[in-house]
């Protein structure tokens, strides 16, 4: 199962580059470095049917660090959400498939891209589903230098208030923002104490490894009374070597050269993978 | 002179709505009290999410509850609710389409003597700007729950906005055509309108009262809703008295003489005099006293009416 979850990651991955390529745009160094999380909940962890996106019962997810939409529609199309080819119109004039999640898309809850809106939007859903006693479980995937936002301790300081133990936010820490190391622009760490001290479970983790992805983003995991956060310790631009730990590579567009190159290391690690 | 604040009719008639519609949820930030709906939260706990003073955690939340079935009803002060949050407002409520409502309150300047920070003169003009958020204003107590009513039959963003203070009745029960979207003509007139929403509509009525005396003819159209605004009502008035006057208790730019202007002079272009806060932090005060600063009060709004008279009847005779 783990050997059919990494070589569906780097399926996708593959897709990211081609979809960034061809429209030369996107955010390609963190979609790169949250595709295993993704992977990890849409194939593995979440309650979805691609065939009835509205299902009452299924899991929500809110993507937070909504710039890295690539991974996410490469993912939704995937599963089946909506045709895979319709993916060649991303970025074009008047396509719904913009450059932030649009939910116009089957299978995208909320509309999202202004950072430090998605946690308070998780919040609100964990509550939905303890006032209707759901079961369904809220995932939302942040970025860490999105956690320079205050709105995401407004949420934070709710989720625990209200025991949302129907809630998990998960933080991509790639440790990289537009501008440098997140650490340069403005200090995060430490991340667990802070996030611990607000009253949440924490559980730090190695985000490319979809074993202890899984472990740690099981329902059994979730302690009664206290939202759940996934510190995620990411490489942003994961998977293609020339773009691994490079913040120029936020929203940096390929050329010809670097395309080709991109597509040769992903097929390599799809051969060694089938 | 009516004691019943509009805030206590709107917190009475989601209560009466909550006891059968479990959706309706109401949410504060540490507003509760300033919004009067302390009694609801006491009677439905479970229908009430208390977020503490974060103006835009609390929209976030609403949000979130609405793309999961729920009926929020955020209540909280307008000056905090629609500019902190303003960007969870344009995205998370109007851009995703959430079925939020919006309950500013204290809105304009019912926050008088505190200054411009509890100042909300820039809502309008705002909300205004973001697609899909309809906005509408009571001008009385029993307007207030029909359009409580009304919200909760609506299905979509709004935004509505309440004074603080008690308010004279403008109507004398809740039994009268109320709909969304669609002006009232509480009296009619052939030289002049006044449109107006909210606690104006009364001075304009006492305005019109005032014109009458001096044998003019004015009109009076109570806008509550300013979006979408009802175009026909204005129009028709432009073209049946020929000068329009409009009062607001808000900012004179981008709200709502902005948008009737925006009306008129596309379809009917005619004199107008646009009445509101000028571009400068309001003067503190009381709201009667503030209003009597900036010329709100019927002896001057007679005197402006005849001005615009005056200059309708000049251009029809050259």
């Amino acid at each position: 199962m783990i050997q059919e979850l990494l070589r569906k990651a780097a399926q996708i991955r593959r897709d990211i580059i081609d979809i960034v390529y061809r429209s030369g745009a996107g955010h390609v160094g963190g979609s790169l470095s949250e595709t295993d999380i993704l992977v990890t909940l849409y194939y593995h962890v979440m309650k979805v049917d691609p065939k009835n996106p509205n299902w009452p019962e299924r899991d929500r997810f809110v993507l937070s660090k909504g710039h890295s939409v690539d991974a996410y529609l490469c993912v939704l199309a995937d599963k089946g959400f909506f045709p895979k080819e319709e993916l060649n119109t991303y970025s074009n004039f008047g396509s719904k498939y913009i450059g932030h999640p649009n939910n116009k898309i089957p299978g995208v809850e909320m509309n999202t891209g202004a950072l430090g809106h998605g946690l308070s939007i998780g919040v609100g859903m964990a509550l939905a589903a303890k006032m209707d006693h759901r079961k369904n479980g809220v995932f939302v995937l942040m970025g860490d230098g999105e956690l320079a936002e205050g709105s995401v301790w407004e949420a934070g300081m709710a989720a625990a208030a209200y025991g949302l133990d129907n809630l998990t936010a998960i933080i991509d820490r790639n440790g990289l923002q537009i501008s440098g190391k997140t650490e340069d622009v403005m200090p995060l760490d430490p991340l667990e104490d802070k996030w611990k001290s607000f009253g949440w479970d924490v559980s730090v983790v190695d985000g490319h490894d979809i074993q202890k992805l899984i472990t740690v983003l099981s329902p059994e995991r979730q302690i009664d009374g206290k939202p759940r956060l996934i510190l995620a310790k990411t490489v942003k631009g994961k998977g293609v070597s020339f773009m691994e730990n490079n913040a120029k590579w936020h929203h940096g567009v390929m050329n010809a050269e670097q395309y080709e190159k991109a597509c040769r290391e992903l097929d390599e690690l799809l051969e060694v993978l089938s | 002179m009516n004691t019943i604040h509009n805030r206590q009719v709107v917190c009475e008639t989601l209560m009466r709505i909550a006891e059968k519609d479990r959706d309706i949820i109401v949410l504060c930030s540490d507003s509760r009290g300033s919004a009067s709906m302390t009694a609801f939260s006491e009677k439905y706990p479970d229908q009430f999410v208390e977020t503490g003073i974060a103006e835009q955690n609390i929209v976030g939340i609403a949000a979130g509850l609405a793309a999961s079935g729920k009926k929020p009803f955020v209540a909280s002060p307008a000056c905090f609710l629609t500019m902190r949050s303003a960007e969870q407002v344009k995205i998370d409520v109007a851009y995703s389409n959430t079925n939020v409502k919006l309950l500013g309150i204290s809105a304009g300047i019912s926050y008088g003597a505190l200054g411009m920070s509890h100042h909300s003169l820039q809502d309008i003009a705002l909300l205004r700007a973001i697609p899909g958020i309809l906005i509408v204003v009571p001008a009385d107590r029993h307007e207030a729950g029909r359009a409580t009513e009304a919200l909760t039959q609506y299905e979509g963003p709004a935004y509505m906005r309440l004074g603080r203070n008690p308010v004279e009745d403008v109507y004398p029960s809740p039994n009268y055509d109320f709909e969304l979207g669609k002006a009232i003509t509480l009296r009619d007139g052939k030289d002049i309108s006044i449109i107006t929403f909210g606690e104006t509509v009364k001075i304009a009525l006492d305005t019109a009262e005032l014109l009458a005396g001096r044998g003019i003819g004015c009109r009076v159209i109570n806008m509550h809703t300013i979006k979408p605004l009802d175009c026909q009502s204005i129009v028709q008035a432009a073209a049946q008295t020929g000068a329009i006057m409009t009062i607001e208790e808000h900012s004179i730019y981008g709200g709502f003489g902005a948008a009737v202007s925006e009306v008129v002079v596309q379809n009917m272009p005619v004199p107008m005099k646009i009445m509101g806060i000028p571009d400068e932090p309001a003067i503190p005060g009381r709201t009667k006293e503030v209003f009597a600063h900036y010329g709100i009060h019927p002896e001057n709004l007679c005197a402006e009416a005849e001005k615009l008279i005056r200059i309708k009847n000049r251009r029809a005779i050259s």
